[in-house]
């Protein structure tokens, strides 16, 4: 059996990780929250390395 | 000759904690030390620049993959285009893994624990502007500090940019090939995770840091005389 579990921090609860990350997308252009060619291109500049990591993007709605 | 001071910048991020010893070192070892804030756009007048050791951004996301970003970083990687002399040490080597200015990647340690001891390192070469002060196959021993520091190298690294591993049997982290230190093809930047700011006197345990900073020194005072 092969499973994927996603552990998120609840609303509210700080991430100072994700919003650090969040704000490296900013400054890098990213208007974060848009089309998936533009989530494929963060994955490529910042979120993943390339090296040693594969992605993959799921849309929620 | 003596009295030519070469200036090096140390860079300092959010997070950095080795900026203060690095600078230090360097004054010691007759550089004119500055630190540069990771939001300056531009890098003073310079003729080498030095990441240290630290958590810059936290570590978020992976080691150095943000700082790659700061404002500091697109200057050092024109100053390093332009073979400039740049030298990453512990993060400073994660940083310019990820900001492509060398090849390989650091990844969290095989034993999964935080590392803090004095290791032996040996020089495999010495026709570098950061070994030029070692002997061949000299066996260096500089203290490692950290929790990613195994590296991984892309298939195609040429064992010519292989400067520094660990001896035989002391490999601290599972670093592949016990890689602890590589530079870029042209020969102008050197990572390495051991913390040669932090062997720089016999009376902290090893002097034989000093070798390496001081091998810095020399380069970046001959760089120095050759814009004079």
């Amino acid at each position: 059996m092969r499973a994927t579990v996603l552990v998120r921090p609840k609303a509210g609860i700080l991430d100072p990780q994700g919003e650090a990350v969040e704000s490296s997308l900013r400054q890098l252009g990213f208007p974060v929250g848009e089309a998936r060619g533009e989530i494929e291109r963060m994955c490529e500049r910042l979120l993943a390395n390339p090296l040693i990591e594969s992605y993959e993007i799921e849309v929620a709605e | 000759m003596s009295e030519v001071v070469p200036r090096i910048a140390v860079l300092v991020f959010p997070g950095s904690n080795d900026d203060r010893d690095a600078a230090w070192a360097l004054a010691a070892l007759g550089a004119d030390a500055r630190l540069v804030w990771h939001a300056e756009e531009e890098l003073p007048e310079v003729d080498a620049v030095v990441l240290p050791g630290g958590f810059s951004y936290g570590d978020y996301l992976r080691c150095g993959a943000i700082a790659r970003f700061s404002p500091a970083m697109q200057a050092v990687t024109a100053f390093a285009a332009d073979g400039g002399l740049v030298l990453g040490i512990c993060n400073g080597f994660q940083i310019l893994c990820e900001a492509g200015l060398l090849p390989g990647v650091l990844r969290p340690n095989a034993s999964l624990e935080f590392v803090c001891a004095d290791v032996p390192v040996r020089v495999e070469r010495t026709d570098t502007p950061f070994t030029s002060r070692c002997e061949p196959g000299q066996e260096l021993v500089i203290p490692v500090k950290h929790g990613e520091g195994c590296y991984h190298a892309p298939a195609d690294l040429d064992d010519e940019q292989i400067v520094l591993r660990y001896a035989r049997g002391a490999n601290p982290n599972g670093s592949e090939r016990d890689i602890a230190g590589v530079v870029n093809a042209d020969g102008n930047v050197l990572g390495l995770m051991p913390h040669p700011e932090h062997a720089v006197d016999p009376l902290l345990g090893s002097g034989d840091g000093a070798l390496v900073l001081a091998s810095l020194v020399d380069a970046a005072r001959e760089r120095l005389y050759a814009r004079a």
